[in-house]
């Protein structure tokens, strides 16, 4: 006796056909409904390899504008895909609405449903949960500003040239790491918008700049104050904005691809400070999806044989020894920690009901959605990593100091070590400690009008030294000299960088 | 509802191909070296592939703001098997599995950025801002060659090149023009005798004339014919002067006693490159390869690189064997003709003055272009002296270099054929 209807056994074999996977579609689609998941409608397109790694070499989006670095990424990826270094990854799912996702032809049937399960239905519906992502991007306007900055690019091509236009985008590319807002809200984007206010933005921002740099008549007090203050008179983290609202020689269209480039960076950060969170409930979905499509009678064993082993290999975690080992794992972390926490909902121990008195023994739907509507990956850790996970994991963390000639073990899974771990397996999770923050600090208005940088260095760790490229680049847009201070822990400044250009003299 | 699925498998390829052409302009320079390098490790005879490629990753490296290495870091890794808190172990090495993400912190590895490049991207590079010089030659003045293309349509020709399309459609414009005028005549003719009948008997003789009016109009649209010899249309083609687009390419080669492996070597890579760039210039490219000592003589390309011989130089041997096969298979009005010799420049003291006419006066005028190699690490040998008058005479046809090492030929080519402005 079997009080729900059984649904039509779906189609069984390797080979898949449109028909086939519209029909798993909607089985897993109504199961999906039947937890409660909320998702953007969606669609599925199919691809080839080749397509695949197209996408991969555009960050997975289906309109880019041109630039050589993503022609270097296609030739690697290609060239690893030829020898058999790699796989290529089984989708790509795009975070707007409808939500795009994309299925390689060359995989089977079970894997197409496991796809779908993963992608359209679990990390579709983590960006339409998270708030990072509802605060951050705009599903709805996404394609469209994409499809407006390759138009505008394009464009610029045109009318300035290839040369030009690549200068601005690499210099661009370079500081793309510091060229997002961290705590403001970003306006939201649309392609009419955009295209309505283009002159306009542009005549403004001309006029505010020259602004910035009127000749004002001396007097005795500007001597002192010029000791005082100074421009921005707050630091300011997003290096790109400053450089578009502020740089003095930019042509209009130039502030236009800064702005190109810095938008679309900021549209893909949320998914840089989810990423363990988003790929742990994408597989957590597609596990449980499949596995209650199982045993609702609607999967054969065959397909449940092929799906556990692409799942398996997928959330495998090599030890720290091992010659396959390159991190921790977001998809096994991730995973682990959702089943974890259902775990702690549905059959809490007492170990559980101590470090987790909140969640243990609630609802386990209603402390998901919490969980994944309100946390990025490290506050997920700080909050609901459990002794049993670290336990499984077997983490253990080591004390690098280059003052001292040997690492030292801080702390393993025990009583004694779970806290430390997970404050610093959060903070490995932290994308302000793992980049290196850096401000805008200054520009000498009076004097050369040069831009300076300060790093404040956290716990000594030095920049790489490619830092140097990278303010040739800043050197390149600002226009004038620039130059990259450090700041210690003890408070001492110096100097680490300096490029002193002066294009209106050269010109 | 279904879910919308698209297939997009066949949408256009190549979409990266933007991107990637980007990538290979903006570093032609390092990719150019790389080509050159890789010409060096590899048999001259597998550059017509494709080739794979590596340029130092510095060099094209996105740098950003990243951490280095050093200061002070916590890393938490999984897999404990052996540690308790407390314990002290060593550094491991540097790149080898260490434990934590520092290989990530501290930037990916720059080895070198390998890619393959195509057959076509290769040579392209390869040859760029090389041109033949001397291409037009006598191709105006004299072509012997005629190729057949099409000019539209003709009205006399032979069965075969009927064009049916084009002859039904001028049939039935003709047989429309004709018959028109009949046509209305007819339909006239056949309202008069619907409206005569409303009236009329069926015998009346007003009827009977119209009847036989409309028998005979009839009569005359079917005499029209479906087809007529004034209709058909032949596909026409005419004959388009040629120019001659087919090289000849002499190879002389000093096998001399002082001529060892390592600067047949060379020359062998040197010729390879002049054949490859003349088979992207031409349709059509012959190679004669002329090997001498004292005498010269006319070998397969086997012979040509393998055996070795000694003796004394005799370069103008080589000269003369070369002006007769020019005269016996390859008229210069038909060919043009590319002369390349590699030696070490030891030639009998006589011999080489003897040189220098045999070109001046009978080989370079039929010439397209005359390059001398001459593969010697000391001071230049007699025939490089007498050679370098012709420089001045011939400049246009005549060029001469020195190569020392194996390192030297790309450049050196390069500047032999390097487009002029």
């Amino acid at each position: 006796m079997n009080p729900i209807a059984l649904p039509p056994t779906l189609p069984t074999g390797s080979e898949w056909t449109p028909q086939a996977i519209a029909e798993y579609d909607t089985a897993i689609g109504r199961i999906a409904e039947d937890y409660g998941l909320d998702c953007y409608p969606h669609l599925i397109e199919v691809i080839s390899a080749e397509q695949m790694m197209d996408a991969y070499a555009s960050i997975g989006m289906p309109v880019y504008y041109h630039h050589w670095s993503f022609g270097k990424h296609f030739l690697s990826t290609e060239n690893r895909y030829k020898r058999g270094q790699m796989g290529l990854a089984y989708e790509i799912v795009i975070n707007s609405n409808p939500c795009i996702a994309y299925l390689m032809d060359e995989n089977t049937l079970p894997m197409q449903a496991l796809v779908i399960a993963h992608a359209a239905y679990g990390h579709n519906s983590f960006f339409k949960g998270n708030h990072l992502f509802k605060q951050w991007t705009s599903a709805d306007a996404i394609i469209d500003y994409l499809v407006f900055a390759r138009n505008y690019i394009a464009q610029c091509e045109e009318r300035h040239g290839i040369e030009a236009v690549e200068r601005i985008l690499d210099a661009c590319h370079a500081l793309l790491n510091v060229g997002v807002d961290r705590y403001k809200r970003s306006p939201k984007q649309s392609l009419e918008k955009e295209t309505l206010r283009l002159k306009e933005r542009e005549a403004y921002m001309q006029a505010q700049v020259n602004d910035l740099w009127r000749t004002l008549p001396s007097h005795p007090s500007a001597e002192v104050r010029r000791e005082q203050s100074r421009f921005p008179e707050e630091p300011e983290e997003n290096v790109l904005y400053f450089v578009e609202k502020n740089a003095p020689l930019l042509e209009p269209w130039q502030r236009e691809v800064v702005r190109i480039v810095r938008k679309i960076g900021q549209y893909f950060h949320p998914q840089r400070q989810t990423q363990l969170m988003n790929e742990g409930w994408a597989c957590f979905w597609h596990y449980t999806l499949l596995n209650t499509l199982y045993d609702q009678g609607g999967l054969s064993d065959g397909f449940m044989l092929e799906f556990l082993q692409s799942h398996t290999n997928v959330v495998y975690q090599p030890p720290y020894n091992s010659p396959h080992y390159s991190g921790v794992n977001p998809y096994a972390l991730g995973f682990a920690m959702w089943r974890d926490i259902r775990r702690i909902c549905e059959q809490p121990s007492a170990e559980d009901r101590e470090w987790f008195p909140d969640i243990a023994g609630s609802d386990w739907r209603q402390t998901f959605d919490f969980a994944m509507r309100n946390f990025k990956d490290e506050s997920f850790v700080a909050q609901f990593l459990s002794p049993r996970v670290m336990r499984e994991f077997r983490f253990f963390s080591a004390l690098d100091d280059d003052t001292r000639s040997h690492l030292q073990i801080d702390a393993i899974h025990d009583d004694q070590g779970y806290r430390t771990l997970r404050r610093q397996l959060a903070e490995q999770y932290n994308l302000g400690s793992r980049e290196p923050n850096i401000q805008v600090w200054n520009v000498d208005l009076r004097g050369d009008r040069s831009l300076t940088l300060r790093h404040f260095a956290h716990q000594r760790q030095k920049l790489d030294a490619q830092y140097d490229t990278v303010l040739e680049h800043l050197a390149q847009l600002w226009g004038f000299g620039v130059r990259l201070e450090e700041q210690r822990p003890d408070g001492t400044i110096n100097v680490i960088g300096e490029k002193k250009t002066d294009r209106r003299r050269n010109n | 509802m279904t879910v919308r699925i698209v297939d997009r498998r066949f949408d256009s390829k190549n979409k990266s191909s933007v991107n990637r052409s980007r990538f290979i302009r903006r570093f032609k320079g390092q990719i150019r070296k790389a080509v050159s390098d890789a010409i060096d490790q590899r048999g001259i005879r597998d550059v017509d592939n494709g080739e794979k490629i590596g340029i130092p990753g510095n060099d094209i490296a996105e740098s950003q703001f990243a951490h280095g290495s050093g200061g002070r870091r916590e890393i938490v890794s999984p897999g404990n098997d052996r540690f308790i808190s407390g314990d002290q172990l060593e550094r491991p090495p540097e790149g080898g599995q260490g434990t934590g993400s520092r290989a990530n912190q501290s930037g990916a590895g720059l080895d070198d950025f390998v890619f393959t490049l195509t057959r076509d991207e290769f040579l392209d590079i390869f040859f760029d801002e090389l041109a033949l010089p001397n291409l037009i030659k006598q191709q105006l003045a004299r072509t012997e060659q005629f190729r057949r293309v099409r000019a539209g349509y003709a009205q006399t020709g032979v069965p075969t090149n009927i064009n049916l399309g084009r002859t039904m459609r001028g049939a039935a414009g003709r047989r429309i023009a004709i018959g028109g005028p009949y046509a209305g005549q007819l339909r006239a003719l056949e309202q008069e005798l619907d409206g005569l009948r409303q009236t009329l008997a069926d015998d009346h003789p007003q009827v009977e004339q119209v009847r036989r009016e409309i028998g005979k109009l009839r009569a005359k649209i079917d005499s029209l014919p479906f087809i007529d010899p004034f209709d058909l249309r032949y596909n026409n083609r005419v004959r388009v002067a040629q120019p001659s687009t087919q090289a000849v390419m002499f190879c002389l080669l000093d096998v001399s006693g002082s001529m060892d492996e390592g600067r047949k070597n060379i020359a062998k890579r040197f010729f390879m490159l002049l054949y490859l760039f003349l088979t992207r210039n031409y349709e059509h490219t012959e190679v004669v390869f002329i090997r001498h000592h004292t005498v010269a003589t006319e070998v397969d390309e086997d012979d040509f690189f393998t055996s070795r011989e000694s003796g004394g130089t005799v370069v103008s041997s080589a000269l003369t064997l070369m002006l007769s096969i020019i005269s016996q298979r390859y008229p210069s009005s038909l060919w043009n003709i590319y002369g390349a010799q590699a030696s070490d420049g030891d030639n009998w003291t006589d011999d080489s003055p003897r040189c220098r006419e045999l070109l001046a006066s009978q080989l370079l005028p039929l010439c397209q272009y005359f390059a001398y190699i001459e593969i010697t690490e000391g001071a230049p040998q007699n025939l490089w002296a007498e050679y370098q008058q012709l420089q001045s005479t011939h400049a246009g046809r005549f060029a001469m270099q020195h190569i020392a090492t194996l390192a030297d030929i790309y450049p050196v080519f390069r500047e032999l054929f390097k487009r002029r402005a």
